[in-house]
């Protein structure tokens, strides 16, 4: 074959290569997207059903209580380390008495719903996608199909609900033991003041900060629900396809974090600034 | 009232899953009251046919009529009324990890409660229906504690239990990994449902035995089509050579038996 039409070929193949990856990136992004909706659906009739809040709550224990200790002790040593970090410049600066503001700050709006979204990413969004692919692949949801029940509506919805509401509860306990491991370390291993520690988080930290960090761990904690159960409806059979699964879910909630993370902070930080314009924090 | 429409009729019904055809153009037509056995060698497709009768998997050419009605473009929602009056009883038996024994024999009762029957009622006849099958004191148990026939028991008593009986059960190898004197009861199981109900079954199986025992017809599934339609005892006697291979337990030509070396 001369060499012009297996370069063509080449091309050619790279190509409908593309076509193909970029259509089935799209299928399955659509595919995401009805899932979802058809998920979004189900919770008026889900809440409001006794059925419904005896699937919900033994979601709500084991997504949240059984994640809880893993993320509070995560949001503990973070707060201990920012304050080690931030020491000694804010020391020679003169402004130790400030450091445990800047910490918890940074806490609230970043550190604390981040941290709270990835390890539940890993925690929960893992488990959540093995016990779906498991019962994808052993058929149980064909058989609830049979059934006439709707697999969407008996596992997804409660799953995903109890993520939504569960996220923020939890970042509220990544921030508190963030906060209290930055004043155990500032007090007993720098010897700080106590005092002053409390009097500038009072001054400085705002409702705002707690909130913004709080409304975008509801979103990450959609994302969880959302990505880890339609990765486990989607699973390739065999307990290969539910591991792969479950590794897709983690990478692909973590990334998505990441990127509502960003989006949604410069969201909040356009209001913030439109609304009470700017706050020297120093 | 007479009727005279088949309950579950298939029409040119095609299936691929890529490039593989499994099914091919088959027509079948399930009579009411009688026991219809598929019989076929692994991987032709009997799981995918009985797929198709509940619309767990949608047909790529053909039609799907249940009770006169045609059922294969119904949504998901509009499937469900017409799933409640069949019963299936997977191969992999698919019963719930998360919940009892009980709970799972219950389970369709309770999703599909027509008000007719209360829970203490539901739970009573669920136990009746573990009875029936040999599992009497199981109730408490999970699927993941018990062997695999158990298992095959429990999915046979949940396709059972419901009230009133389903009009279909769709039996996907009953009889696999159960011991000769349990396949036995699990075929008069089958009978008695006919009788006693009036249930309309379709059985798919590979033992000829139980095929024989329980089948008022008996099907072959070959490339996609069937190669054998008869009682029991005519396609036992077929001089097809698929079906008598069958049968008689010979390999295909083409079959690897042998490892030399
Ligand atoms: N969801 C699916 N996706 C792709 N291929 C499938 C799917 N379901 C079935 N097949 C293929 O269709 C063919 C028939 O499968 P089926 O499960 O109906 O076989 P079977 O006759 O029930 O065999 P067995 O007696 O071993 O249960 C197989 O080759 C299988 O690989
Ligand atoms: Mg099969």
């Amino acid at each position: 074959m001369p060499r012009e039409s297996i370069a063509a070929g080449m091309v050619a193949r790279i190509g409908a290569g593309t076509i193909a990856g970029v259509t089935g990136a799209l299928a399955s992004f659509g595919r995401f997207w009805l899932f979802s909706g058809y998920t979004a659906s189900f919770i008026p009739l889900e809440m409001t059903s006794v059925r419904g809040w005896r699937r919900f709550l033994p979601q709500c224990f084991q997504i949240g209580t059984r994640s809880a200790p893993v993320i509070m002790l995560t949001g503990m040593f973070i707060g201990m380390v920012l304050i080690v970090q931030g020491w000694a410049q804010f020391d020679a600066a003169n402004m130790a008495d400030r450091l445990g503001s800047i910490v918890i700050i940074s806490l609230c709006q970043e550190l604390g719903p981040v941290l709270a979204g990835v390890m539940l990413a890993g925690r929960a969004g893992g488990a959540l996608t093995a016990e779906l692919g498991t019962m994808n692949v052993t058929e149980q949801l064909l058989a609830l199909r049979s059934m006439g029940a709707d697999p969407i509506r008996y596992l997804v919805t409660p799953r995903f609900v109890a993520c939504v509401l569960l996220t923020p509860l939890l970042t509220i306990y990544a921030n508190l033991m963030g906060t209290l491991g930055a004043w155990g370390v500032y007090v007993l291993v720098f010897q700080g003041q106590s005092e002053p520690f409390w009097y500038y988080a009072e001054q400085t930290v705002e409702m705002w900060d707690v909130g913004s960090g709080l409304f975008k761990s509801v979103f990450f904690g959609a994302a969880i629900g959302l990505v880890s159960c339609y990765n486990g409806f989607h699973c390739k059979p065999g307990a290969e396809g539910v591991g792969r699964a479950c590794t897709q879910s983690f990478v692909t909630s973590f990334i998505l974090i990441l990127m509502l993370d960003l989006f949604l902070g410069f969201l909040l930080n356009g209001l913030y600034s439109a609304w009470f314009g700017f706050r020297p924090l120093v | 009232m007479e009727i005279d429409h088949p309950v579950v009729e298939l029409r040119r019904v095609s299936k691929s899953f890529g490039r593989q055809r499994v099914l091919d153009d088959i027509d079948l037509r399930v009579e009411r009251g009688k026991n219809t056995v598929i019989i076929g060698r692994s991987g032709t497709g009997k799981s995918v046919l009985l797929k198709h009768i509940v619309g767990l998997l949608r047909p790529d050419r053909g039609e799907v009529h249940f009770e006169g009605q045609r059922v294969d473009r119904l949504t998901e929602r509009a499937w469900v009324p017409v799933r409640r009056q069949i019963s299936f009883v997977f191969q992999l038996n698919a019963l719930f990890d998360s919940m009892t024994v009980l709970e799972n024999v219950a389970f369709p009762m309770t999703e599909n409660r027509t008000g007719r029957i209360d829970h203490k009622q539901i739970r009573d006849l669920a136990a009746r229906c573990l009875e029936r099958v040999g599992l009497t004191g199981f109730e408490k148990k999970r699927p993941a504690e018990l062997s695999g026939g158990e298992r095959k028991r429990v999915a046979l008593a949940r396709a059972i239990a419901m009230d009133p009986p389903p009009k279909v059960i769709l039996y996907d190898e009953p009889t696999a990994g159960l011991d000769p004197q349990r396949s036995n009861g699990i075929n008069k199981l089958i009978r008695q449902m006919q009788r006693d109900f009036q249930v309309t079954g379709v059985v798919v199986t590979h033992d000829m035995r139980s095929a024989a025992e329980v089948g008022d017809r008996v099907l072959m599934l070959w490339g996609g089509h069937f190669v054998a339609d008869g009682t029991p005892q005519e396609v036992m006697e077929s001089e097809e050579p698929h079906v008598r291979r069958f049968v008689q337990g010979i390999g295909e030509p083409g079959d690897v038996v042998t490892f030399t070396r």
